[in-house]
This record gives C-alpha cells, sequence and structure tokens, in this order.
C-alpha cells in the first residue's frame, strides 16, 4: 500500500514553511528533494568510513571503494544492466551525452554523416551533438513534434538512412511530459545497424528503466532528478560500445601503466572515471536508487498517473488555461500558458502562495519556438505530492488570475 | 499579498495591459535588442536623439509584466531628457530596483518610476525591470548587439 504521510515524513523539506504558507514543491522536473536516507547516507560516509577509493591499502579506503562499487551494482540492478562494467558514474545527464557524442561518435563521423535528434530535445541533448557535427561536417537531423506534444515517428522511416551514426532522444520530454515510444525508434534505428542514446534524465524516476528490454545502446540519467544528489549520474552503454570506445577526460584511476613513451589504460568502465570521483554523490545516490526501489517505482508510476489526471482534470476546467504538452501518454509534467498573462509573473505570484513552480523555456527553446511561446509555467509532480496540493496550485493559479486579469 | 500588491501596482498593470509608445520607429537614430534568457524576454528600443535631447523613443517586443511596463514607463519618462540626464536616472533606477538607499530628492526625480521600489523584494524579478534600461545604454552606446542581463 501506498503510504503518502510515511513518504512525506521521508523528506525533511516538505515542511518547510514559504511566505508563512506550506510549500507545495511542483519543481521536481528540475531537481527533487530528498530523502532522509540519502542525507543520512551521505552523512554516514563522511563520520564513519570516507577515504579516497581504489587505491588504498588501508581500512577506510576499502571501505569506501566496496560502497563505491556497491553504487555501482545498485545502478546496475535499478536499470536492469547485463553487466556491472557497463555503468559508468559521470557528473550528471549533460557529461553523460558529452562523454558519448566525444568517445563514441565523434571518431566514427565523416563529412555528410547524420545524428538524428527529435525536436523536444533538451538543449542539453541537442548541443553537445551540434558541436561534434561542426567539428565533422556531420549533419543533425530532426524527428518533427506534432502539435499535441507527440514526436512524428511517421517521419521515422525516411530520417533514417545508413548516414545516420546515432540517433539521441529522450524518453521522456522535461516540458511537454511527453513519453516517446523509443521501444519503437530503437527497433527501426536498429534495422539499419543505427545506435541509440536514450535521455533518461525525467524518465528515470517515473517508470521502471530495463535497458536490455529496450535494447538502448546508450542510457544517460543524473541522480539529482530521482532523489540524490547533485553532480552525479550514470552512463549505461553497451559493454561492446565501451570497449570501442577512447577514452573521455584522462588523469589518475583511468590507467593502468603510465610511462612518458605509452600510456595503458585501465579496464572499462574506470578507462572513463578519470580523477577522484564523485565519492559521496555516487553512495547518496546509490541510496536514492534503493529508497525508490523500496517505495516501488511501479507504485510510483501509478500514483503519479493518478496525480496527473486529477491535476490535468483541474487545469482544464481554469478559463484561459491552456495545456502545452496533451500527448496520451505522459509522465506527471503539466505545462500551461495563461491567456495574457506572462510565465514570469505566474510563478512570482504563486510563489508568494507557497507553490514552487518552474517558469520559462526549460532549456527546451525548438519546442516553445513550435508552439510560438516565450515560455510556460510547469508543475511537474513527484510521488511526494498530493491531491490537495494540486487544490493549493490552481487555488494560486485562481489567484495570479485575479491579480494580473 | 502587500508584497504581491507593492510589485504589481496599478500603474504597473496598466502599463502591462497598454503599453505606451508601443511601435517601432522609422526614424531613429539609436537602436538596440534586448533579451532576458532566463525568462525569454525580448524587446527591441528606438531612439531619435537630436542634439543630445531624446526627441523620441519607443519600442516593441514580448516580456513579464514587470519588464512591459517598465520599459513603457521608460519610454514616457525619458522623452524629452538629454543624454547626459537620461545616463544619471539609469544610475538611479539601478539603485531603485536593486534596493541600494536613495535620497528624496532621487526618488523625486524619478517620478511614476519609483513604483518599481517593490521589484527589490523579489531578487529574480530584478532583472525584468531593469532590461529596458540595460538596452537604452546599449543604445546610446550604440553597442551593435543584444543586450543582455546575464
Amino acid at each position: 500500500m501506498f503510504d503518502i504521510n510515511k513518504i512525506r515524513s521521508d523528506f525533511p523539506i516538505l515542511k518547510t514553511k514559504v511566505y508563512g504558507k506550506p510549500l507545495v514543491y511542483v519543481d521536481n522536473a528540475a531537481s527533487t528533494q530528498k530523502p532522509q536516507q540519502v542525507i543520512d547516507s551521505i552523512s554516514d560516509l563522511y563520520s564513519k568510513h570516507y577515504a579516497n577509493i581504489h587505491r588504498g591499502v588501508h581500512h577506510l579506503s576499502q571501505k569506501s571503494t566496496a560502497l563505491y562499487e556497491g553504487a555501482r551494482e545498485t545502478v546496475k540492478t535499478f536499470i536492469n544492466a547485463n553487466k556491472v562494467e557497463e555503468i559508468v558514474f559521470v557528473r550528471g545527464t549533460t557529461e553523460g551525452i558529452n562523454l558519448v557524442a566525444s568517445s563514441y561518435l565523434e571518431p566514427r563521423l565523416e563529412p555528410g554523416d547524420e545524428i538524428l535528434i527529435s525536436e523536444m530535445e533538451h538543449h542539453s541533448n541537442i548541443i553537445p551533438w551540434q558541436l561534434v557535427a561542426e567539428r565533422t561536417g556531420a549533419l543533425l537531423k530532426i524527428i518533427p513534434l506534432l502539435e499535441n506534444g507527440e514526436l512524428d515517428l511517421s517521419a521515422l522511416p525516411d530520417l533514417l538512412s545508413p548516414k545516420v551514426k546515432l540517433v539521441a532522444v529522450t524518453h521522456m520530454s522535461n516540458s511537454l511530459g511527453t513519453i516517446n515510444d523509443v521501444s519503437l525508434i530503437i527497433e527501426q534505428a536498429h534495422d539499419l545497424g543505427i545506435p541509440v542514446l536514450i535521455d533518461g534524465a525525467q524518465s528515470i524516476a517515473h517508470m521502471p528503466i530495463d535497458v536490455q528490454k529496450l535494447d538502448c545502446d546508450f542510457f544517460v540519467f543524473s541522480g539529482h532528478k530521482i532523489y540524490g544528489p547533485t553532480g552525479i549520474g550514470a552512463l549505461y552503454a553497451k559493454e561492446n560500445h565501451l570497449l570501442n570506445m577512447a577514452p573521455y577526460q584522462s588523469g589518475g584511476d583511468m590507467i593502468l601503466n603510465v610511462s612518458f613513451e605509452k600510456t595503458e589504460y585501465n579496464d572499462i568502465p574506470y578507462k572513463f572515471e578519470a580523477g577522484t570521483p564523485n565519492i559521496e554523490g555516487t553512495i547518496g545516490m546509490a541510496a536514492a536508487l534503493n529508497y525508490v526501489s523500496e517505495v516501488g517505482i511501479e507504485a510510483i508510476d501509478e500514483y503519479e498517473q493518478e496525480l496527473l489526471a486529477y491535476a490535468t482534470q483541474q487545469f482544464s476546467e481554469i478559463e484561459g488555461l491552456q495545456i502545452i504538452g496533451t500527448a496520451p501518454n505522459k509522465g506527471s509534467i503539466i505545462s500551461f500558458v495563461l491567456d495574457g498573462i506572462h510565465p514570469h509573473d505566474v510563478g512570482t505570484i504563486m510563489d508568494m502562495e507557497g507553490v514552487a513552480v518552474r517558469t520559462g523555456h526549460h532549456c527546451t527553446q525548438p519546442v516553445m519556438d513550435c508552439y510560438n511561446i516565450p515560455a510556460t509555467t510547469r508543475v511537474s509532480l513527484s510521488f511526494y505530492n498530493t491531491m490537495n496540493e494540486i487544490d493549493e496550485i490552481t487555488k494560486a493559479i485562481a489567484k495570479v488570475k485575479e491579480l494580473m486579469g | 499579498m502587500s508584497e504581491l500588491r507593492e510589485l504589481y501596482q496599478e500603474v504597473i498593470l496598466d502599463h502591462n495591459k497598454n503599453p505606451r509608445n508601443f511601435k517601432k520607429l522609422e526614424l531613429h537614430s539609436h537602436h538596440a535588442n534586448g533579451h532576458n534568457p532566463l525568462c525569454g524576454d525580448k524587446l527591441e528600443l528606438f531612439l531619435e536623439v537630436v542634439e543630445g535631447i531624446i526627441k523620441d523613443i519607443s519600442f516593441v517586443g514580448s516580456g513579464c509584466a514587470i519588464s512591459t511596463s517598465s520599459a513603457s514607463l521608460m519610454t514616457q519618462f525619458l522623452k524629452g531628457k538629454s543624454i547626459a540626464e537620461t545616463r544619471h536616472y539609469f544610475e538611479h533606477f539601478h539603485d531603485l530596483v536593486t534596493g541600494k538607499e536613495l535620497d528624496e530628492e532621487a526618488l523625486e526625480e524619478l517620478g511614476k518610476l519609483a513604483v518599481f521600489a517593490g521589484v527589490q523584494e523579489f531578487p529574480a524579478r530584478i532583472k525584468c525591470a531593469s532590461l529596458s534600461w540595460h538596452t537604452l545604454i546599449n543604445a546610446l552606446d550604440s553597442v551593435d548587439e543584444t543586450a543582455a542581463t546575464e
């Protein structure tokens, strides 16, 4: 049974008052709050187990190493990777994508080759490819967006060709909430032998992820969007790809042997983890994944879908409110615009009511251009939100209209 | 709610709904674009300066209530003022929205613009109020680039 009160009590920050009003935190697509279990894991590490990892022969170093490598096991299990060596720790989704762009794709690109992304990508799944394309003379191709916020996958067969060297798409849109049929994209790309990267920054916290079932080549996500710390994330890549990729950053820990004549690189995944890593972040992220597993990602998904349905229904009844992104398959994100009222004003007024929303282009300017709007107000729900909070949000929107109307 | 009323005063709401001098000036001596990348506010400012005096000034663009009303009130305020005075008012306005102490004389000089004092309570919105003014300075300096608040 999904015990919302128990869950809320796990997140100390949810007791915060903002301007004397109870905090309603619905900026979860930007970053999620942390349960006590995650906070404790980091504080325990520093109080009891901390030292640098991998090279130390002493007790604490071995303890830290065991926790750090244990975290890799946790990630492997959470996304059902085949092998633990397929998990590379990175700073976040952005770094994971940059790593694939530099180490996998760039050496394989010839002038005239193509990289296929979609119109709904976050800037961090656009710009790394744009830069690689600029450096190599490759071209960026775009899967277009339909009016309801779905990708026009009927365009896919025409866009896919042997010229395409990689497809990179988001699993779930951060500005529209759309959940993409990535299985279909992967299947069609694989028919032509084209590898696929899935940006899991949003999907990771909202639905079960099975990278073997998806059969994606690369999957990236950030710890802080799934109740873990910032500055840590993971890249999953099929072993075969990792074995054939050039190092990303270089330095300590990614080598086996160094002389001034030649360096022999470490095995995967260490080859891609130069320098002392984010030890506390990695361990905190594992604590977050364990927490989510304990609550149950299926239960989370089911509850969030109820929240989404209720919020969608409540918001739809507000006159002058238009929901941006109405795909049939959505995660718990609602972007909206209010007639004649700029989202920035909406955000400020809602904040005064204790409601933390995000306003702006959400790092998806092409999406905003597609809808011909400068920005939206975004309510992104988590499993610690409640039906009652949705009523509070609805009231706050009414306040906005009253003040600005 | 009182801070909100302080921020969204009637004059601000009025200038947001019906911005004054909201047009392009065919004849202009100075021009600049302003952009706040954080919220997507964009404005284009036109000035016709004759012998050091702002003979005409206008703007077009889209933005939040604070940035639109600030641009509108600024254009009303500056018409007929000299360039030297304008730079002086920029300093005062900047101090006003960032919460620096202004003496009575300076506050009086700013006239209607004093309604933006409420912005200082909302740090995220200071850039909205100052976008048009930064764009103005760029136009006067004839920097042929988009002014950014970043």
